[in-house]
């Protein structure tokens, strides 16, 4: 697995009460930051990343030695502009880059702990993150923003702490998962767990993973990840690397080819148990389970602003769900805007090259910093 | 900036919430922030009006006055501001009374159709007027509903809609509107400047 020697990490001494009623303390939390915190320490920005993410957002991640995964959006001069923020970026716990998870090594029995690890949710990955605001002394954030998971942990952050963020972009998410993708999620921890090397996620041993199973579930899922324009565009019925069909079970079509690329390049870098965990906590995650149906109350207390984005070929988390959010923010008068951008690059949009994404988040940041300094 | 915008500011009071319905590039808004009030959202319809909005840091929603008005609570806002738009809904009527529903005081400025000059057009030329307020031409103008400054006070009084002031607007003059000089205001006037509440 991942050498994890090289990163950044905090360790979180306080107790955290999980939802499932546990308790944690003493964990590690790995980070990354991009750009530096001004004097005021009025500049940073908590970026939440999404399932398969990392604190390794931009720039090259020294683990994977791939590029980061918001390398179009994080650095100097792009969206979010690390020239003028300070971007922090923290690998949630239930994760496998360096955060307390379950390939974590347990000190009693030196194996990774495995489905010993508690079932964790949004609310304790935002609870467990929140530690970093302590550790860079930061009193207020200027903004949380995130796609995807990395939304739902923006709403949950600006919920459970009402006054730590000045802006927050939650995108291409939804504050209640819905049926559709609690069964798409589910497809992918069938996968693992009917890989005979998951071993009820005491794996790892003679160096067996669940490799096929975490392919398949990482297979299925990219699917869902894409537009079935941006497919038909990108490969159509296009052969791949052969000039007729085979007749066999071979990847014939290109698209075939690519996702078992996804698949194989995918068990490289993540944990199957962490794909368990992190699916389980997106499931479980409905905002407006606390507050008796009513996702206005969860903002009621704060005086955030709010930027929500979605995209209009994003099946999996769409338009109307994003519009929900800011309906319930209207309902109770608080700032926000919304647009929906035009896109055909599926649920993914927000992690490529989609310039009228970029700029406008670009924009909106910049013009917003000045705004409040003048208030 | 637009005569017309800053009338409408000097009608809002200082540090009001108001809501710009089709506030387009957020010329209004950006001026209404920097001289009034701080509290203020738009609503626009068009992407790219919003995009560029948002990139001024003007919090604008997307989406349109006839299905997005109803996720504003009642009286949420002081003033709810149509500016040149009521002519383009499907339902004015409906529009109208969710500004109504939306806003203790909506501001509604049209481009008045009784305007000599439109009339002059349609009499003399005998084709659909377009003037520097109606460039569009018969087939491509999104101006389902055009009305008279007359026709607006009609409708208010048939509505149940009390006019607080109204305003007349001839090439940056401004004058009141009243009963009395109504019929002449309607010929002299290219845009007609409404604040209305409920009675």
């Amino acid at each position: 697995m991942n050498d994890l020697s090289k990163v950044k990490n905090i360790i979180v001494k306080n107790p955290l009460k999980l939802d499932c009623g546990k308790e944690i303390s003493n964990f590690p939390l790995a980070y990354e930051t991009y750009g530096e915190l001004n004097d005021n320490k009025d500049n940073a920005i908590l970026v939440f990343h999404a399932l398969t993410g990392d604190q390794f957002a931009s720039g090259i991640n020294p683990v994977t030695k791939k590029e980061g995964w918001w390398a179009h959006a994080l650095g100097p001069g792009k969206a979010f502009d690390t020239k003028k923020f300070f971007v922090i970026c923290a690998n949630v716990i239930g994760g496998c880059m360096g955060s307390y998870g379950p390939s974590t090594i347990d000190a009693k029995t030196n194996k990774p702990i495995g489905t010993n690890f508690p079932v964790i949710t949004i609310n304790d990955m935002v609870n467990a993150q929140y530690n970093i605001l302590d550790f860079f002394k930061i009193e207020k954030l200027f903004a949380v923003a995130g796609g995807s998971m990395g939304g739902m942990q923006v709403l949950q952050f600006v919920s459970n702490f009402p006054n730590k963020a000045k802006v927050a972009i939650p995108i291409a998410c939804t504050a209640s998962h819905s049926a559709q993708n609690i069964a798409l999620n589910e497809l992918g921890r069938q996968s693992i767990m009917a890989d005979i090397n998951w071993k009820n996620g005491f794996y790892g041993e003679n160096e067996k993973n669940p490799d096929k199973g975490l392919a398949l579930a990482r297979m299925a899922a990219h699917i869902t990840y894409l537009s079935k324009k941006g497919l038909e565009e990108k490969f159509g019925r296009k052969l791949q690397e052969r000039d007729d069909l085979k007749f066999s079970f071979d990847a014939d079509f290109q698209i075939e080819s690519y996702l078992r690329h996804q698949g194989s390049v995918f068990v490289d870098r993540f944990d199957a148990n962490s794909y368990l965990y992190i699916t389980r906590a997106m499931d479980y995650f409905d905002l407006t389970n606390k507050f008796n149906g009513n996702l206005s109350k969860a903002f009621e207390k704060s005086k955030t602003k709010f930027f929500v984005i979605s995209f209009t070929s994003d099946w999996l988390y769409p338009t109307s769900e994003n519009r929900d959010i800011v309906i319930a923010l209207n309902a109770i008068g608080a700032d926000v805007g919304f647009i929906e951008i035009e896109s055909e690059k599926g649920h993914d949009s927000f992690l490529l090259n989609t310039p009228d994404f970029l700029d406008t988040i670009k924009n909106y940041l910049k013009s917003t910093y000045i705004n409040e300094k003048r208030i | 900036m637009k005569k017309e915008y800053k009338i409408i500011s000097e009608l809002i009071e200082k540090n009001s919430k108001a809501l710009d319905v089709g506030c387009g590039n957020g010329e209004l808004m950006k001026y209404l922030f920097e001289n009034k009030t701080k509290d203020i959202r738009g609503l626009e319809i068009s992407k790219k009006s919003v995009q560029n909005c948002l990139s001024k840091g003007l919090p604008v929603i997307e989406g349109d006055a006839e299905n997005d008005l109803i996720q504003f609570p009642n009286h949420s806002f002081d003033y709810v501001i149509l500016s040149q738009t009521l002519q383009a809904f499907l339902n004015p009527e409906t529009v109208i009374s969710n500004l109504l529903r939306v806003g203790k005081k909506a501001i509604v400025t049209i481009p008045n159709f009784g305007y000599w000059k439109v009339r002059l057009e349609l009499l003399i030329k005998g084709t659909m007027p377009v003037t520097k307020n109606l460039p569009y031409e018969w087939h491509n103008t999104p101006n389902l509903h055009m009305c008279t400054i007359k026709d607006f006070f009609i409708f208010c009084e048939k509505r149940n809609v009390k006019i607080v002031k109204s305003l007349a607007l001839n090439q940056d003059k401004i004058s009141e509107i009243s009963f009395k000089n109504l019929k002449y205001k309607n010929i002299i006037s290219e845009l007609g400047i409404f604040i209305i509440e409920n009675k």
